[in-house]
């Protein structure tokens, strides 16, 4: 099929350079060639990419000073719709990997990104997010070293699928993982939480509301190198991504088989958040986040690590002796109730 | 059933379902406000499905304070029916 | 946020705790019949904070629960149908019919959408005038006034491709369903605030007259539910069975007029079954037969079949307060919300999903 549009296609010199992703984007012919040196090379831009190799070849220690174990992580990006306020698919797609990368505590240093466009999708659409894309990794400091484009048929994808692996460089003696929680740590947040679920919710159609809430989606890497730095203890650190809060605390509480037991009016949630989840019903510890994480530390170094991460950051919790593998959440009533993973994907409710 | 929260009224617009802005912490849900005729801008309403299907009387809502500040020694009437 | 941070302070609800056990000298049960309340007791955790005395019972106040089976069945049998796009509240989605739930219509590719109104199903309709949109009109008296504006706007504005599949419960049939049982187990009663709001007070003074039990019309805050349950408890003590309302503040002695007038333009009351309960008469609302254009299952030719409800699912009793979730030996293992067997399990308000999902701990286990 492909090769029949790429022969008609340059019977045609006069056709004009077409302005939505077509099959033959992705059929191995010119069209492709064009949309990878009109589209993606100038934006991602470094001497690893423009090598144009089969496979990019890079230094695993990036220079003479540098020691560790290399850390290795992959995600897959869908998101609808592509650009919400606060954000785009790009920027998850960065940041995700870069923020997998930095709760093992390393630097993150190259990104791979594989992008599946479904037919149809407006190209001034995908150099947007292919230019958020090269702002976010700028911001994070790493380099889009290599990557790979393929065309489905429309209707068969949400515009853009994007997949990025990174490589990052764990710093000798930095060991940060669900083994090393114990009881008696404390539980911190980043920031507030919620912001990036109800971003997106926002704008999805059928749900629609004003609000002044932007994603927070950010690289965590250079907090927690200021964390490192700073010589604060990190036991564990989670990105809340889908299923919020709950779902990371619930995930490490049964790795790391302790209880965690969490203080709700310590919890920081926006005004604007808590107004959104009031209205559709749903529970802001369930809520997506893309720029915050929960850290494990131990008592001592909660100080220091709460002055490092600013205001926003907040002590929530600590992980306790009593009922491992479960989470439990202490109201501001006094009373208290298990803080469970949902079934699914939370719905608005009006019940 | 029935999740309803208390909003407030931006402002209405005059077509036959009188949608109106509502805010709740900030954040703005165009919401009908057919069945709240006596919502103006500026009131707090409670909105169920998008309908506000109420105005929340601001007396009232003090009372709940009131009757236990007057639990004390002796009981108090109760709030009336 | 102004109307819910108040009524949710930890210093008042002490003080309110401390009254309740000043006024409480024996055992009570008392039934909320909302699953907003439900959902705001087992989320705040009242529970555990109440003198043992006092037991709160979960009622049949959860639309998405007690809708029946077949009605279910029908929406899945809509949805899937080419020609339909199906809406409904983010609530339905998961709840199980004979065969599935709408999220499995949604993936073997049937057009299924969440929506927060009914006015926005309207709006699909008006925006796509190829497709049939039917719209699932589930809930109580409050949501009935939201559903009976979509139908009158349709049929003024002549959106031929607009459908409703109502199968609409009202609360004082089912209250009386549970006060006629002989081992009722229920004292008092919280009433649900905003079916009240649009319905005002006046059934329910029957009610407590005819069946000698107080009814206190309470709110949804945790300040709300704890005061509701002293005013209740106050009446239990003293031997006195009236209808009190603490949700002043939404609350007027006779509801909402403008809602309920077109309510009743639009909707007749009928019998109706519901899941867990079965079929209770003058219990439902349906369209008036002015308003049969704009009836799904006359528009598609569905005939109601009786669907069965698994047998080993207690959620009848547990929706009349004669059995508690933990008492289910299904309960957490055969039950869960990822797998529910029953009706009660199907809805995060549903009594036995609210207790799951919430379980409470016991004092012992919270440092």
């Amino acid at each position: 099929m492909s090769s029949d549009r790429e022969r008609l296609a340059s019977a045609c010199p006069t056709q004009h350079p077409p302005s939505t992703v077509q099959l033959a984007h992705g059929g191995g012919g010119r069209r492709m060639r064009q949309l990878i040196e009109g589209v993606f090379l100038p934006a991602f831009a470094n001497p690893t990419l423009l090598a144009r190799h089969d496979s990019a070849v890079v230094d695993v220690v990036p220079d003479v000073t540098s020691r560790g174990r290399v850390a290795l992580t992959t995600d897959s990006y869908v998101v609808k719709p592509l650009f919400f306020p606060g954000g785009d698919i790009g920027r998850l797609a960065v940041f995700g990997t870069v923020n997998d990368l930095a709760m093992a505590g390393a630097r993150p240093l190259h990104l791979t990104a594989a992008f599946i466009l479904e037919e149809g999708l407006a190209l001034a659409a995908l150099r947007r997010i292919v230019e958020s894309m090269r702002d976010a990794a700028t911001e994070a400091g790493v380099a889009i070293v290599t990557g790979d484009t393929k065309v489905v048929d429309r209707g068969k994808g949400d515009g853009v699928f994007i997949t990025t692996t990174g490589v990052g460089l764990v710093p000798p003696g930095v060991d940060i993982g669900p083994h090393r929680v114990q009881p008696g740590d404390a539980v911190l947040v980043s920031g507030d939480l919620g912001r990036h679920g109800i971003a997106v919710l926002s704008v999805r159609e059928g749900l629609a509301f004003a609000s002044p809430i932007e994603s927070d989606c950010a690289a965590l890497a250079s907090c927690v190198a200021a964390l490192l730095a700073a010589g604060v203890t990190l036991h564990c650190l989670r990105d809340l991504t889908r299923g919020g809060l709950a779902a990371a605390l619930n995930e490490i509480a049964m790795d790391a088989n302790v209880g965690v037991l969490l203080d709700e009016p310590a919890i920081p949630v926006s005004e604007p958040v808590r107004g959104a989840c009031e209205l559709l019903g749903l529970d802001p510890l369930h809520v997506a986040c893309e720029g915050r994480m929960t850290l494990m530390v131990p008592a001592a170094s909660v100080e220091r690590a709460l002055a490092t991460l600013g205001s926003g950051a907040a002590r929530i919790g600590q992980v306790v002796e009593a009922h491992p593998r479960v989470v439990v959440l202490k109201t501001g009533l006094g009373g208290s109730h298990t803080l469970d993973l949902l079934a699914g994907e939370q719905l608005p409710r009006i019940c | 059933m029935c999740l309803g929260v208390p909003g407030e009224v931006l402002s209405i617009a005059s077509d036959e379902l009188r949608m109106g802005r509502v805010s709740f912490g900030g954040v703005v849900k165009e919401v009908s406000l057919v069945y709240a005729p006596e919502a103006a801008e500026g009131d707090f309403v409670i909105v169920h499905a998008g309908f506000a299907i109420g105005l929340i009387d601001a007396a009232a809502a003090a009372r709940v304070f009131a009757y236990l500040d007057a639990l004390g020694e002796v009981l108090p009437e109760e709030p009336h029916p | 946020m102004k109307y819910v941070d108040e009524y949710r302070s930890g210093a008042e609800a002490r003080r309110f705790i401390a009254a309740i056990r000043r006024v409480v000298t024996r055992p009570w049960s008392i039934m909320e019949v909302c699953g907003g309340q439900t959902h705001a007791i087992v989320r705040f955790g009242i529970e555990e904070l109440l003198p043992p005395e006092v037991s709160l019972l979960h009622g049949p106040g959860c639309p998405v629960c007690v809708t029946p089976c077949e009605i279910l069945d029908q929406a899945l049998a809509l949805a899937g149908r080419p020609e339909v796009t199906f809406c409904s509240y983010g609530d339905m989605l998961r709840v199980p019919g004979s065969d599935g739930d709408l999220f499995t219509v949604k993936a073997k590719g049937g057009d299924v959408r969440v929506v927060y109104s009914a006015l926005d199903a309207l709006a699909l309709a008006r925006q796509n005038p190829a497709r049939e949109v039917v719209f699932l009109a589930v809930g109580f008296e409050t949501t009935a006034p939201a559903h009976a504006m979509a139908a009158h706007r349709a049929r003024i504005d002549r959106v031929r491709n607009f459908s409703l599949l109502v199968s609409h419960v009202l609360v004082p049939p089912a209250l009386a369903a549970i006060l006629s049982a002989s081992d009722r187990r229920v004292d008092g009663f919280l009433a649900a605030g905003h079916v009240c709001t649009i319905m005002g007070t006046d059934e329910y003074e029957r009610l407590a007259r005819d069946y000698g039990v107080p009814i206190v019309v309470t709110g949804f805050e945790p300040l709300d539910l704890l005061q509701g349950i002293h005013m209740c408890l106050r009446q239990l003590e003293e031997g006195r069975a009236v209808v009190t309302n603490q949700y002043e503040r939404a609350v007027g002695p006779r509801g909402n007029e403008a809602a309920r007038r077109l309510l009743h333009e639009v909707f007749e009351v009928v019998p109706r079954r519901w899941r867990g309960l079965g079929e209770l008469p003058a219990s439902g609302l349906a369209l008036r037969p002015s308003f049969a254009a704009f009836d799904a299952t006359l528009r598609f030719g569905m005939s109601a079949g009786a669907a069965a409800e698994p047998a080993e699912c207690i959620s009848g009793l547990v929706l009349q307060g004669r059995k508690r979730p933990t008492d289910c030996p299904a309960f957490g293992t055969r039950c869960t919300p990822d797998s529910p067997v029953g009706a009660t399990m199907v809805s995060a308000e549903g009594a036995c999903a609210a207790y799951f999902r919430y379980r409470p701990r016991s004092a012992r286990d919270v440092v």
